[in-house]
């Protein structure tokens, strides 16, 4: 029987349910034949290897920044500021692998850090200002984000820059900087083993240590936790820095592992869909992992769509739309879940 | 430095920062109006942008400019409701909902697009209105001022118009007492029998009008066509400009021309080959200069009030 504690994941059962009845009537309207589209939505992403590595490859970003959201949300800092992290510490590790002469070991590891201990950098920033000052760190991490994104183009333009390149993108990476393939096939990437390995620290973080439990409490009421002892402020700076951290390394990860020169000419977009993985997963790390792949089978669904089909793939976004909407309504099914706990007090009464 | 000078000392310069505040003051006061009742609307880039392509559509079909702006100002009033009923009423998280209304825009109007014109770039091929210019009679031959005020866009000046109004409505009508009253503190303006709810669903549906002139008059006037993702981050700046103008409307409108400022001399300053990106940094950095300043006094004032509390139980 259903009972009121599965209600959270029904609930988002019901949503994607509605998602997905909502791309299929929309596809309906537009497709010359719509069985066929939605045929190739839901299957092509696992008809071959290489296409289900299609999925994992999409899914390894979007697990970094939904992990740094999920830390940030839990501690309810409304920060987006993983959208511009992401894309600078890219280009700082992109310099990194061109600059840096070191061995096929040492030199993304180099690169991943330096990204990663920059991003760290960046996001302390609006922490600090938070837990100092109580400036609002929604408004502060935006403008970091578009301030990061001028700097960045400032240095892809002026710095980095490979004139010799079709588009505006960088020099070449050194050969000895790019991430090793892992599973033959695809394009599947080493940062896939790194993604893992920061989700089940994050996960470890959060429930198992002292800091994750002060990060629990501060977001569930700051006041009541300087109360009870614990330095919300330094807890909320903490955070940020590990946010930043982990949105850094997935930028770094993401540009060694699926390029080989810096070519982004505008936020990549990774960092507000971190806010989607993260809101699916209800800031849970290891659901990361589940909301990230589902977004990107969606996403990979829907570029084989417009391939093969004649439907566009941005219709993907305004599905992501509906799920964001639905998924972060508090009160969207509420009343069946009322229903649920006044049939559960009459039976045990 | 004389280079410089001579670039920014000119009518046309003057005219070009006008020319590119409009759609920075409109989604700014839609940002203002929505904050006073203590929402915060993340959704003006989306907004924007959805009705820059909606007044090209209806323009295209119709033939008619100002049937354009008004599909425009529909559109932004549908999706500022949307996001009213979902936050007021579903209580979706405020920021996700905005976000949500942002991708929405941005993959849907190019979705959209698609299905008409077959294009994914620009509304080219559609035969879509720009709203006219006016010249303002005596001013226009009056030297330098002339040139610099006169031959705008007819939503340049009405911008300049919702600015006034903004100011009237908050400061001097009922409705805009109530909103302040919202904003400042829900459940007093609650007990005093304020409709709460009815209040914010009017201040975010004004808030989304404003935004969808800032979005009209990208596509059909600063531009005569629709482009991919043409509001290019406006509606971010417009939150800036209100966070920097500290939630007033003098504030705001004076920080929404210090962008258009900053924005004319990005442009102005390629000529003179300086780089433009660190240039159009310039605003983001002074409005965190600006919130740090504001917030260390506010953080000083609270210390100090709660020293005085505190000081004569002890």
């Amino acid at each position: 029987m259903l009972k009121s504690k599965h209600f959270e994941l029904i609930r988002t059962a019901a949503v994607l349910l509605i998602s997905l009845l909502l791309t299929f009537i929309m596809i309906s309207f537009v497709s010359g034949s719509p069985l066929q589209t939605i045929g190739i939505f839901l299957y092509e992403p696992i008809s071959s290897v290489s296409h289900a590595g299609n999925v994992v490859e999409m899914a390894i970003p979007l697990m970094f920044t939904g992990l740094a959201l999920s830390l940030l949300f839990k501690m309810n800092m409304f920060n987006l500021g993983a959208e511009g992290i992401f894309y600078f510490s890219a280009l700082v590790a992109s310099a990194a692998a061109i600059h840096f002469s070191l061995n096929g070991f040492l030199h993304p590891i180099v690169a991943i850090l330096l990204g990663g201990i920059v991003g760290a950098l960046i996001s302390g920033i609006p922490g600090f200002l938070k837990a100092k000052w109580n400036a609002n760190e929604l408004v502060t991490s935006l403008m970091f984000n578009s301030i990061l994104y001028g700097v960045g183009q400032y240095i892809l333009n002026y710095k980095l820059r490979d004139a010799s390149a079709f588009q505006t993108a960088s020099f070449k990476f050194e050969p000895t900087a790019v991430l090793d393939r892992i599973i033959p096939g695809t394009r599947i990437h080493t940062g896939l083993i790194i993604v893992l390995v920061c989700i089940v620290a994050g996960h470890y973080f959060m429930y198992k240590t002292k800091w994750g439990y002060e990060l629990r409490m501060t977001g569930a009421n700051r006041e009541f936790a300087e109360y009870s002892g614990i330095k919300t402020g330094r807890v909320i700076l903490y955070v940020h820095l590990l946010a930043g951290l982990i949105a850094g390394i997935g930028g770094s990860v993401e540009v060694l592992g699926m390029y080989s020169r810096f070519q982004w000419n505008a936020l990549p977009g990774y960092g507000m869909d971190g806010a989607l993985v993260a809101m699916l997963a209800k800031n849970n790390p290891l659901a990361v992992i589940g909301s990230a792949l589902f977004l990107a089978y969606i996403r990979v669904g829907a570029d084989m769509m417009s391939r093969y089909s004649d439907v566009p793939s941005e219709l993907i976004s305004i599905i992501q739309a509906v799920i964001l909407l639905l998924v972060s309504a508090d009160q969207f099914l509420k009343f069946w879940k009322n229903r649920m706990l006044l049939k559960e007090a009459k039976m045990n009464a | 430095m004389h280079d410089f000078l001579a670039v920014i000392l000119t009518t046309d310069f003057a005219f070009s920062v006008l020319r590119v505040t409009t759609p920075i003051l409109f989604a700014a006061l839609g940002a203002l109006i929505s904050n006073r009742a203590g929402i915060v609307n993340i959704g003006l880039e989306g907004i924007m942008l959805t009705s820059a392509l909606l007044g090209v559509l209806v323009s295209a079909y119709t033939g008619s400019a100002w049937l354009g702006l008004l599909g425009a100002a529909l559109g932004g009033l549908l999706i500022a409701g949307l996001l009213a009923f979902f936050t007021l009423q579903f209580k979706t998280h405020l920021i996700l909902g905005g976000i949500a209304i942002n991708a929405f825009a941005s993959g849907g109007t190019i979705f959209v697009l698609y299905m008409l014109t077959g294009d994914k770039g620009t509304s080219s091929s559609l035969a879509s209105k720009v709203l006219p210019s006016v010249e303002i009679p005596l001013i226009e031959d009056i030297p330098v001022v002339g040139p610099i005020l006169s031959g705008h866009h007819v939503l340049t000046y009405l911008s300049i118009v919702a600015a006034v109004a903004v100011f009237v409505l908050l400061k001097k009508t009922p409705l805009g007492l109530q909103i302040r009253a919202v904003g400042e503190n829900l459940h007093a303006a609650e007990s005093v029998g304020v409709k709460v709810k009815r209040i914010q669903y009017t201040a975010l549906l004004l808030s989304g009008l404003f935004a969808s002139l800032g979005g009209a008059y990208m596509s059909m006037g600063y531009l005569s066509l629709f482009t991919r993702n043409m509001t290019a981050g406006r509606g971010w700046i417009a939150l800036a400009a209100e966070s920097m103008g500290r939630s007033t409307t003098i504030g705001t409108t004076i920080t929404s021309f210090l962008f258009g400022f900053a924005e004319a001399l990005s442009n102005a300053l390629q000529l003179l080959k300086i780089p433009a990106e660190l240039i159009s940094t310039v605003p983001y950095v002074a409005t965190i200069l600006g919130l740090v300043f504001y917030s260390v006094s506010m953080t000083r004032k609270a210390n100090k009030l709660l020293k005085k509390q505190k000081g004569p139980q002890a």
